[in-house]
């Protein structure tokens, strides 16, 4: 038995190691995975000390329970996450986005996330994991990455091989927004639909049906009607693009998504939006709002400029 | 070569070869993907070739739609290149147990399953993509009395290594995953093996393949 390690008392939903994802596998089949929510992932890494694209437990509304056991250690939440800590004498309310330091047979609960779907744990230190195509996000899908491409289970263990010297507090001040609007680019088979179909992709609101996971996000509204053809000959498919099979309801690719599919392209969610997509629980509204590739292009460049500009206050 | 390069979101290129699915334009699309394979193009994170498109996706933060679309249409790809295709033997068996939609398939085709697997095994197949499912090859094409659309209602879980018919295509399921595709026999043979980094694959576009029929006792002690 390893010295330093986290077992896991109850393992949550759907709770995966995740990292930055794999890359130049598309044409083989296999998805980019890693964290479905980039921005926490990193922050969750540097917050902890580690380098920001290291491996972090990635949990969906309901996430672990784990037991500590070993040396002093850091960890961090983030998300929208309520959890907590239970030490020998203490109960902590814990924080998102702030470091706290775990001790001998504490206990770190995640609860549930709130009115969002992705939480992130990273441990302060290295975890033994087993790297494939040089990550060891999950793919439960293909059955590739750490602890054999299996989600966790109960009474696992999560195994530290090394645990960083800086023990020292951080904590950021953020809060994850909401978007009204979740905005799209026009997709290549746009015109496949009916001018009433448009108008209902653009202008109507969509459920997010319980049917979503890693794969893919389900929408239930009025149907989209395609007067073309409800099938395209198979061609590659990327995150964030929205398909209509011949039911008239949008499915939208996310990070485990397969890699060819065979209906009518729609739209596509501008890569601005995508940690924002990813967080709407079963349930929630959602509305598209289309916006040009040049509009695109510079909202990424926000995006990007204001999680560079968190991670180095941190 | 390329009709048209048009943006697929904000991160890819859509390179479009054509409305022709023939052996001749995915050899096009093929020649496109392996070379740009080898440029090691800077912010090009994925390249996902199909039967007539070429999908390149990139990280925005390294590149941009604008400047890699005028990279590519200069490319200079050589009609030469050297696709280096492999020949490929799968054993098949075609066993009643295996063959779970023969039966719904001569009805549907109208001729007998002497005939269908006449057509089949022994016959040329070419890989026009892999993916979907890692590792998944879409063979075609096959013979014109062959072709059949997807099962209505798609089975939940179809089992590892089976082989099916769609439309002009043949297929093998890698491992077990839900699917729609008309099942006619099972292959032994390991498609895809992840622990392989290199070439996970057996079977990659412009591979030749041939299906090659075995008995049931073949199949259950071909990986003893």
């Amino acid at each position: 038995m390893s010295k330093n390690h986290f077992k896991i008392i109850r393992a949550g939903i759907n709770t995966t190691f995740q990292d930055q994802g794999r890359n130049n596998l598309y044409h083989i089949g296999i998805p980019f995975s890693g964290a479905m929510d980039n921005r926490n992932y990193l922050l969750s890494n540097k917050l902890a000390g580690n380098e920001s694209e290291s491996p972090a437990l990635e949990f969906a509304y309901q996430g672990p329970l784990l037991k500590y056991h070993g040396d002093k250690i850091n960890i961090v939440v983030t998300g929208d996450v309520n959890f907590n800590i239970k030490k020998k004498k203490d109960l902590i309310n814990g924080q998102c986005y702030q470091s706290y330091i775990l001790e001998n047979d504490d206990e770190l609960d995640i609860i549930s996330t709130n009115k969002s779907v992705y939480g992130y744990i990273a441990f302060g230190g290295k975890l033994d994991l087993r790297y494939q195509w040089s990550s060891c996000s999950i793919n439960t899908k293909a059955n590739i990455g750490s602890n054999n491409g299996r989600k966790l289970e109960d009474n696992q263990e999560i195994k530290i091989s090394h645990i960083n010297k800086n023990l020292s507090n951080k904590k950021l001040n953020y809060v994850n927004t909401k978007l009204e609007n979740i905005r799209i680019i026009k997709g290549t088979n746009f015109n496949y639909f009916s001018e009433k179909g448009k108008k209902i992709f653009l202008e109507q609101e969509f459920n997010v049906s319980k049917l979503s996971d890693r794969m893919g996000m389900r929408l239930e509204g009025k149907k989209i009607e395609n007067v073309v053809d409800t099938n395209i000959k198979s061609e590659g498919l990327i995150k964030g693009v929205i398909q209509v099979p011949a039911d008239g309801k949008p499915i939208i690719m996310l990070s485990d998504h397969g890699t060819i599919g065979g209906y009518p392209k729609i739209g596509v969610v501008i890569s601005a939006d995508y940690d924002k997509l990813v967080q709407l629980p079963t349930g929630s509204k959602i509305k598209f709002k289309e916006v040009d590739l040049a509009s695109a292009e510079s909202l990424f460049k926000l995006y990007e400029l204001e999680t560079q500009n968190l991670i180095s206050q941190i | 070569m390329i009709k048209n390069i048009s943006n697929l979101g904000d991160a890819a290129l859509y390179c479009d070869f054509g409305n022709d699915i023939s052996k001749e334009t995915n050899s096009n699309v093929i020649r496109y993907f392996k070379t740009i394979q080898k440029e090691n193009i800077e912010g090009v994170n994925n390249l996902t070739p199909s039967y007539n498109k070429l999908i390149v996706s990139f990280d925005l933060r390294k590149t941009n739609f604008k400047s890699l679309k005028r990279l590519i249409e200069n490319l200079d790809i050589k009609k030469s290149e050297n696709l280096k295709n492999k020949r490929i033997q799968i054993p098949v068996c075609r066993d009643e147990s295996f063959s779970l939609d023969i039966k719904k398939l001569e009805e549907k085709l109208k001729i007998n399953k002497e005939k269908i697997y006449k057509n089949f095994f022994n016959k040329e197949f070419f890989c026009y993509m892999t993916g979907f499912i890692a590792g998944m090859p879409f063979l075609g094409d096959l013979d014109k009395n062959l072709r059949a659309k997807r099962l209505e209602t798609p089975r939940v879980k179809v089992p590892k290594g089976s082989v099916g018919f769609t439309e002009q295509f043949a297929n093998i399921y890698t491992f077990e995953s839900p699917g729609g595709w008309n099942i006619v026999g099972n292959t032994p043979l390991n498609i895809f093996d992840s622990s392989k980094e290199k070439e996970p694959n057996l079977i990659n576009p412009g591979d030749t393949v041939i299906f090659n029929e075995i008995s049931i006792d073949e199949h259950q002690k071909y990986n003893e």
